[in-house]
């Protein structure tokens, strides 16, 4: 089937996730490299732009992080390339100081950088804000506010790249990207570009001399990028992104951007309010237009400002109205400070709803209080929450049973410190609640480090890393050489799924190939572990006997990192194609139920969905269809009760 | 338009548990729509979801657009539902006195059901639960439909075909045919137009 990225018809009208029309907006200004690193929401972009690699003519890259990624895209500006990459928020943390030294010199062919964000965070472990980045390191940020707007404006960010010889920050967030809506279509170009890094000039000749941040260019390279910015500014007074809906004078004035434009009409919509509140929706979010914001604040004594993350646009609106209090007068503010809005969490219209009430008294009740405390009756007697847990298969559940176990047998209060991927909820029930520090990508192992270096004050606890086979590579790797390098007492287990497993199986150099499909050479993590020169082992976390002595043995084997690395696909991973390795089945003679002792380790604790706890006949069953045959609770019975048949 | 909207926008939310085919079902609702000149918003939760959680669709349909992927609470006008207690779930939310629900019949059970922990509540009480809170509820058991078609999955698309069925929305079959034939690759374009058909006469048949 073709993509709906390659329909060639100018005017063609689609239904587009948010992810797609930037993708699509960005083949229509014409791209050429592509990079990023997978993360929801935004891993869709690179996947789909790979995808149309080959007709688009476009080099696509899963870069190992996205620092890299971004310096990956830079080399295309540099070589006169259009280039465009893409991450989610904490991303751009990863990047950051690369970002500051390219914004501070410049791009040649446009460089557009797309971050999408998490507010509410919906599938994160923070509700970071990279808006601010772009004040603080001084580039131009665009914010579309539905999916014709993601399209036009992901085109838009590489002209006024190309303009301005900057790069340009795109955000979206989930509701956008992940959310779908119509889109028209625009046309797709056919330039093919040359790519040459020019270096003949002088320092200061940003299209031919060498790429340089020296202390002596800083004062004159940040003089440019000012001025790049002042051009932005021009741009974004004129744009047709910043739009107002509502009366020349209203009572209310409602400045947003992004989605939350949408929950605002939609709110303003049903409490038929249009003709009393007026609503700004800013695209160009920083720098803010100065002379569009004094019209518009000058009109009205009541400003509402409706954003989701920090409040950016509401603290840097107050300082423009505080440079222009002259000519705007003193405003009222509400937003997310004053408590109109939650201060944290996504929006929806219903907390506009409210926000709006708040403000101009007015009222609306969706369904009757009798219905209203009817549902809240029926939700509080449900309760019925799908905790999230492994799936069946997941080699995750075998190695932290593993971990937990040893652990528990080793009864030093040893503890494992976690990292970001699928194995995160080993920090739940379905990992044993196994560990106990989680936070950024490659952050386990770092602190694993930390706390490995603390017996000079006493501390005596073993300590533990989790990583996967994609985080390996990402943040591990460094940390990893700290731990070696300062002889850290800790041990660091790799949990080598066989792919970015979360995110949908996005390859990593550990894999057999690109994002395009094509055979490249794999980085073995043992080989690459070996080489610092530290104790190695590896095992198959289904082979519960033999990794649990390594385990124990490891833990004994105290002093130095060491690094266990547990190999076993991803149940989910295509290269398994849903295939059993057993048949397992339930010997009922030899269940004894209650009267175990074992107090239903089975499915109480070891929890596989694949197993069931039928409380009606009281008795244990292997759910044919959810069961992937791993074999594994075949060994943790007590009684041997759960068999395990090889699979034909 | 060869026919008008029940109510504009319509409010329609399709809700199941990851890996139902939810997300292939609104947009096929979706594309039906575009094709036929609607504006359309779809808002979609997925993200952890694939690993067993709820997972909701909200549709907009309009002949305006500008809608917002979240709805208003308690506006939605159908509910289509591939699982019993997630049905119930967004009632309480999105419900209101003059809803409309399909609903799947089959339950999932969650972790906590599975492992003794929490108890699935009955059919009957569950029936009772959308008497009390829409004006109309239709049951089906697509997923046995489906098994019998060889694959649970299909039960998303005969959702779809049951949604046809209630005249709320413009879905003929050649509408939805045209649709597919873009979506999903030639050799599963028979096995869904059928899945639709049964769909479509599961309802009406009652």
């Amino acid at each position: 089937m073709l993509s709906i990225l390659l329909e060639n018809k100018n005017g063609f009208e689609a239904l587009l996730m948010g992810n797609d029309a930037i993708s699509r907006g960005a083949l229509e200004a014409g791209v050429n490299v592509v990079t990023g690193y997978p993360g929801t929401p935004s891993s869709e972009i690179v996947e789909q732009l790979a995808k149309v690699a080959g007709e688009r003519n476009l080099y696509v890259e899963w870069s190992v992080n996205e620092k890299v990624a971004l310096e990956v895209a830079a080399a295309g500006s540099y070589a006169n390339l259009k280039s465009m990459c893409v991450m989610k928020q904490v991303g751009v943390n990863v990047a950051a100081d690369s970002l500051l030294h390219i914004a501070e010199y410049g791009t040649r062919g446009a460089l557009v950088l797309v971050s999408c964000e998490d507010p509410g965070a919906l599938s994160s472990t923070n509700e970071g804000d990279s808006r601010p980045y772009a004040k603080m390191m001084e580039f131009p940020l665009l914010e579309p506010g539905d999916f014709q707007e993601a399209k036009d404006m992901a085109k838009w960010a590489f002209e006024l790249s190309s303009d301005i010889r900057n790069i340009v920050m795109l955000r979206s967030v989930t509701r956008l990207s992940h959310a779908s809506g119509n889109v028209v279509m625009g046309e797709l170009p056919k330039d093919i570009p040359e790519a040459i890094f020019e270096f003949s000039g002088t320092p200061m000749d940003q299209m031919k001399g060498p790429v340089l941040a020296f202390p002596t260019l800083v004062d004159p390279l940040r003089r440019r990028q000012l001025e790049k910015l002042s051009k932005a500014v021009a741009a974004f007074e004129e744009s047709v992104f910043n739009t107002y809906v509502g009366p020349q004078k209203p009572e209310l004035l409602i400045i947003t951007s992004s989605v939350c434009q949408l929950y605002a009409r939609e709110a303003l919509t049903i409490l038929d309010l249009w003709d009393r509140v007026g609503l700004l929706k800013l695209g160009t979010t920083w720098p803010l237009p100065p002379r569009l914001l004094e019209q518009h604040l000058s009109a009205c004594e009541k400003i509402f400002i409706v954003e989701e993350g920090t409040p950016f646009l509401e603290d840097n609106i107050k300082v423009l109205a505080a440079e222009k209090a002259k000519q705007v007068g003193i405003k009222i503010f509400f937003g997310r400070k004053d408590g109109t809005l939650p201060p944290v969490n996504e929006l929806n219209p219903d907390l506009l709803i409210k926000g709006i009430n708040n403000i101009m008294g007015t009222s609306f009740q969706p369904v009757s209080d009798d219905y209203s405390e009817k549902a809240a009756e029926i939700t509080a007697a449900v309760a019925l929450n799908r905790e999230l847990t492994f799936c069946p298969g997941c080699p995750h559940r075998a190695s932290f049973w593993l971990i937990h176990t040893v652990l528990k047998l080793d009864n030093r209060a040893g503890f494992l410190c976690g990292d970001i991927g699928c194995y995160g909820l080993g920090a739940g029930p379905c990992g044993f609640s196994t560990i106990k520090i989680l936070q950024a990508m490659g952050s386990g192992i770092g602190m694993a480090s930390g706390f490995g270096k603390l017996d000079m004050f006493g501390m005596s606890q073993p300590v533990m890393a989790v990583c996967g086979d994609s985080t390996f590579f990402h943040a591990v790797m460094p940390a990893l050489v700290n731990a070696v390098h300062n002889q850290s007492d800790m041990i660091l287990v790799v949990l080598d799924n066989s792919g970015t497993a979360m995110t949908g199986f996005q390859p990593h150099p550990g894999s057999p190939a690109s994002a395009t499909g094509s055979k490249l050479p794999i980085l073995d993590i043992e080989k690459l572990c070996c080489a610092m020169d530290i104790r190695v082992e590896v095992s198959d976390p289904f082979d519960l006997k033999a990794t649990r002595q390594i385990l124990l043995d490891l833990l004994e084997d105290g002093g130095n990192p060491r690094v266990l690395i547990l190999k076993q696909p991803c149940a989910l991973s295509p290269i398994r194609k849903g295939r059993k390795m057993y048949e397992m089945a339930i010997d009922a003679n030899r269940c004894l139920l209650d009267h175990c002792g074992c107090n239903r380790l089975c499915t109480r604790v070891f929890k596989c969905p694949g197993l069931i706890w039928d409380t009606q006949k009281n008795k244990i069953q292997i759910d044919e269809v959810l069961c992937a045959g791993c074999g594994v609770c075949a060994n943790i019975c007590p009684t041997g009760a759960i068999t395990a048949e090889r699979d034909r | 338009m060869e026919n008008t909207l029940r109510c504009d926008p319509y409010n329609l939310i399709i809700s199941g548990v990851g890996g139902q085919g939810n997300v292939l079902a609104s947009r096929v609702i979706g594309d039906m729509m575009i094709y036929q000149g609607y504006k359309v918003t779809i808002g979609e939760t997925f993200g952890a979801s694939q690993r067993g959680g709820s997972v909701m669709s909200h549709l907009r349909i309009s002949n305006r657009g500008g809608f917002s992927p979240q709805m208003p609470k308690g506006t939605a006008h159908m509910v289509v539902a591939l699982e019993p207690m997630e049905a119930i779930r967004v009632l309480a939310a999105y419900g209101n006195p003059e809803v409309h629900v399909l609903c799947n019949t089959r339950p999932i059970q969650s972790v906590g059901v599975i492992c003794g922990e929490q108890i699935y509540p009955e059919k009957k009480q569950i029936v009772q639960w959308f008497e009390s809170l829409s004006e109309d509820a239709k049951f089906f058991d697509t997923t046995k439909e489906a098994l019998n078609l060889g694959n649970p999955v299909f039960g998303n698309i005969m959702a779809v075909g049951a949604l046809s069925s209630t005249g709320d929305l413009p879905m003929s079959l050649k509408v939805f045919e045209q649709v597919i034939l873009k979506k999903i690759p030639a050799d599963k374009v028979a096995i869904n137009l059928k899945a639709y058909k049964i769909g479509k006469n599961l309802i009406s048949d009652k």
